[in-house]
């Protein structure tokens, strides 16, 4: 298939992505390159230097909102995807509201206590919404141990499940862009499976 | 009873378990976690009064910070 019927096809969709940090940034930036339609954006926080190691925002942004230094970011790069932002702190009590309408939700948290209370919210009020969460990715190198896995049709995780942030690992561009861009990789990979389910389904009506 | 433990079949001598149970005999120490049993997830106030049962198919996986 070539890239602009791909492109053409993943226009149709909307992703929520909690979170504009390391991992959101770099997540928004590949689904934007990808030609995705819309992305939902999520975030608090306002930049600063030590962001700079992994994050995809530039030194003369920092201060400003994330949300708002990624939509000038993703516009920049294509300006075709619609980038919503919200300057929201996420709770169990605004989630469903602000992703309502979005066909997959990524998780793109720093603290593993607002990736579990994402996973609860989403996985109980959002039924059959796919969640693509990031475990296991602080520190460098281990290539070799990080790993994709779907739970079932509604989750799924990318990274080590293993390295915790501490202060001796840190997390570091190499390794948060790599799990961020394989948290896009299983975005793309289930929009694109909906194209082999509506070709299988039109088959079948004209049976 | 044999269940399905991170798509690895396992056997427990008790016929039936208790979520907080089966994270006890399993030694499962590390707090941030996700459960969920048959696709259906389970919070974490409900560990205590969710039994699992005979061929449930139970995920975990362990959360860890950084993003």
């Amino acid at each position: 298939m070539r890239f602009s019927e791909i492109k053409n096809h993943l226009a149709q969709f909307r992703v929520g992505i909690a979170g504009a940090g390391g991992l959101g940034s770099n997540c928004a930036v590949a689904l934007v390159r990808s030609g995705i339609g819309a992305i939902v954006i999520a975030d608090y926080d306002i930049i600063e230097e030590g962001n700079l190691n992994r994050q995809y925002f530039f030194s003369d942004q920092v201060g400003m909102m994330k949300t708002t230094a990624l939509k000038e970011n993703l516009n920049r790069i294509n300006s075709d995807t619609c980038v919503l932002i919200h300057q929201e702190k996420l709770d169990n009590t605004n989630i469903t509201e602000i992703f309502s309408g979005c066909d997959i939700i990524v998780e793109a948290f720093d603290s593993a206590e607002m990736k579990e209370m994402l996973i609860e919210t989403v996985q109980t009020r959002m039924p059959g919404i796919p969640l693509v969460i990031a475990s296991g990715l602080a520190g460098w190198g281990k290539n070799d141990i990080i790993r994709y896995r779907k739970i079932d049709d509604t989750l799924y995780i990318c990274g080590d499940e293993l390295s915790d942030v501490t202060d001796d690992l840190p997390p570091m561009a190499p390794r948060v862009g790599i799990v961020a861009n394989m948290q896009a990789n299983v975005v793309v990979e289930i929009l694109m499976d909906k194209m082999k389910q509506a070709v299988q389904e039109n088959e079948n009506t004209i049976k | 009873m044999k269940i399905l433990l991170n798509n690895r079949e396992e056997e427990f001598p008790q016929e039936i378990l208790s979520v907080s149970e089966m994270i006890r005999v399993k030694k499962f120490s590390f707090r941030m976690r996700i459960i969920k049993i048959n696709d259906v997830l389970i919070s974490k106030e409900k560990y205590d009064t969710t039994i699992i049962h005979n061929g449930d198919n139970v995920q975990m996986l362990y959360l860890m910070s950084g993003g």
